[in-house]
């Protein structure tokens, strides 16, 4: 370790090479923070946003005209709006509405951090998304499959549960894959409001210390890493879910 | 006497079907975009906000500009920037075109590239393609914006500038060329091999077949994916706000600062924003739904 150290500063002294996020303790220390609230940041809103992508398409098969009207107009705004702006809207427009609370040392502050909205409006944005997939996937399960279920006595909600949820979920992993994808990718939004993520980090990194090319070849190490762990882990669940003899 | 042929090429797409409900012409378009029912939506959630913005503003005492007159006071810069220069909404679609452009042009040979015979050549193009696409766009404007040079020296003593949103179209070309590059490798395979095979015995060679028999089948294909990249790509330019080009985004924070932090405008104006985007991207995203269909082969 000592040694890599060792090594890792030669570099920079004998060709200018300066890869002071990974020898120097308090630099490596800013770095490691800004990827673990990187990955916080992409579970839970990853998370909530397939929780959205659930509700919303269960919503889009409901009787009433108007729950169907919203998810639909949920759906079209968010799609078509930048993710950017909504965070924005989001951070300085919704936030200032909510109650401030004190803190213990006596000062004010916002009832939710820049992650919490950050996290609320990537799922948001994500969660448009995903209803419109889960909602292909249901449309795919063939209807012979909820007729047969009716017709052995399963009542509408547990046709959903035990029959139409558990086929869709299977037909719809590759398209959720790309979507939890671009979402992992769109975390670096949050830089925009100052969550102390990857990005925000390794900006003040290179801000510091004048090493923005190495800094920039670290990100990108970093993401196309993440992201390729993403795609793996998700390759895992589709192929650990496969039916034998079903589909393919 | 000639007879009409009694079917297109197999391969080809559904013939377009004018059924009862009638097909799309160019001019149908903006009244089955914006029916009725996106139009009130639209104006019934806009009203709202406004309504809500104005009741706050009664509260305020002070007599000053209602949220409704602000907003149009500054609704001509965030569409078109400051006099004299290109900035705002404008600069948003003028970088999308750009960008598109650049995009479009070296992903389509990229795309080429990772279908070559060469083993080297698709497995580079292959490895460029994979890193553009999957690498966040926020840190490829970051890499464009701060390791581009502001001005290159030509040897002749020609100087060329290199300002800030010239480098931000370098940087979101970067994302759109791999993904553009993605979608020409999966219209290329996309096309059946009896394809090339028939026109291998019609004695066309590669090159030929490429050009005349499978290049245009492929932008039919492409057609929608690349509107669809298009409008992520137009809602994407908003990013350039963040490394300071005054765009629509950065006009309104700045409109936002100049009218010294009334509450009561917060809502209204990032709103207007979102709705301006919305005006421009949803049509494009219909239209793409109307294509997908209308190109989608019989199975």
């Amino acid at each position: 370790m000592e040694s890599l150290a060792e090594w890792l500063r030669s570099l920079y002294t004998d060709y200018g090479i300066n890869l002071v996020q990974f020898y120097d303790e308090f630099e490596r220390a800013r770095l490691l923070r800004g990827m673990w609230i990187t990955i916080k940041l992409s579970v839970v809103s990853i998370a909530a946003s397939i929780v959205i992508g659930i509700i919303g398409a269960w919503l889009q098969t409901s009787n009433y005209r108007v729950l169907r009207s919203v998810t639909q107009g949920y759906i079209q705004f968010f799609r078509n709006t930048p993710p950017l702006v909504q965070m924005y809207f989001f951070y300085f427009a919704l936030s200032p509405l909510l109650p401030r609370v004190a803190t213990d040392y006596g000062t004010q502050q916002p009832l939710l951090s820049s992650f919490a909205w950050a996290a609320i409006s990537l799922s948001f944005f994500a969660g448009a998304f995903n209803v419109e997939i889960f909602r292909s996937g249901i449309e795919a399960v063939p209807r012979t499959m909820t007729e047969a279920a009716s017709a052995l006595g399963y009542t509408q909600m547990q046709v959903y549960r035990y029959v139409v949820f558990p086929l869709a979920l299977r037909i719809v992993i590759p398209a959720l894959t790309n979507n939890v994808v671009n979402l992992l990718k769109t975390t670096t939004l949050a830089y925009a409001i100052a969550v102390p993520e990857t990005l925000f980090m390794a900006s003040q990194i290179w801000s510091d210390r004048v090493n923005v090319l190495e800094m920039m070849i670290t990100l990108f190490v970093f993401y196309i890493g993440l992201v390729g762990l993403l795609v793996w882990a998700m390759d895992r669940w589709e192929k650990s879910l496969r039916i034998p003899g079903y589909g393919q | 006497m000639t007879a009409k042929p009694l079917a297109v090429l197999p391969v080809m797409a559904r013939p377009p079907a004018r059924s009862a409900a009638g097909d799309w012409g160019l001019w149908d378009a903006p009244k089955r975009i914006f029916t009725p029912r996106v139009l009130y939506g639209l104006l019934l959630a806009f009203g709202l906000c406004v309504l809500a913005g104005e009741a706050y503003a009664q509260f305020g005492g002070q007599p000053r500009l209602g949220v409704l007159a602000t907003m149009q006071k500054w609704l001509p810069l965030i569409l078109f920037g400051p006099p004299g220069e290109i900035g705002g909404f404008t600069l948003n679609i003028l970088v999308s075109f750009l960008t598109m452009a650049i995009g479009t042009v070296t992903g389509v040979v990229l795309g080429v590239m990772q279908v070559s015979q060469g083993l080297i050549v698709r497995r580079i193009a292959w490895a460029v393609t994979q890193f553009f696409r999957n690498s966040p766009w926020l840190v490829l404007l970051f890499f464009a914006i701060l390791l581009l040079p502001y001005r290159i020296q030509l040897p002749g003593g020609f100087v060329v500038p290199f300002p800030d949103w010239i480098k931000a179209v370098v940087g979101l070309a970067l994302p759109i060329m791999g993904n553009i590059s993605e979608v020409t490798r999966g219209a290329i395979n996309s096309i059946p091999t009896g394809q090339w095979e028939s026109s291998e015995s019609l004695a066309f060679s590669r090159a030929q077949t490429f050009r005349l028999i499978i290049l245009p089948q492929c932008l039919k294909r492409m057609l929608p994916p690349w509107m669809n990249w298009y409008a992520i790509l137009t809602m994407a330019t908003t990013l350039i706000s963040i490394v300071g080009v005054s765009d629509s985004m950065t006009l309104t924070q700045q409109a936002l600062a100049a009218e010294g932090g009334r509450g009561e405008l917060l809502i209204p104006m990032y709103l207007l924003l979102l709705l301006l985007f919305f005006i421009y991207c949803y049509p494009i995203a219909r239209w793409t739904q109307v294509l997908e269909r209308r190109f989608a082969i019989i199975t």
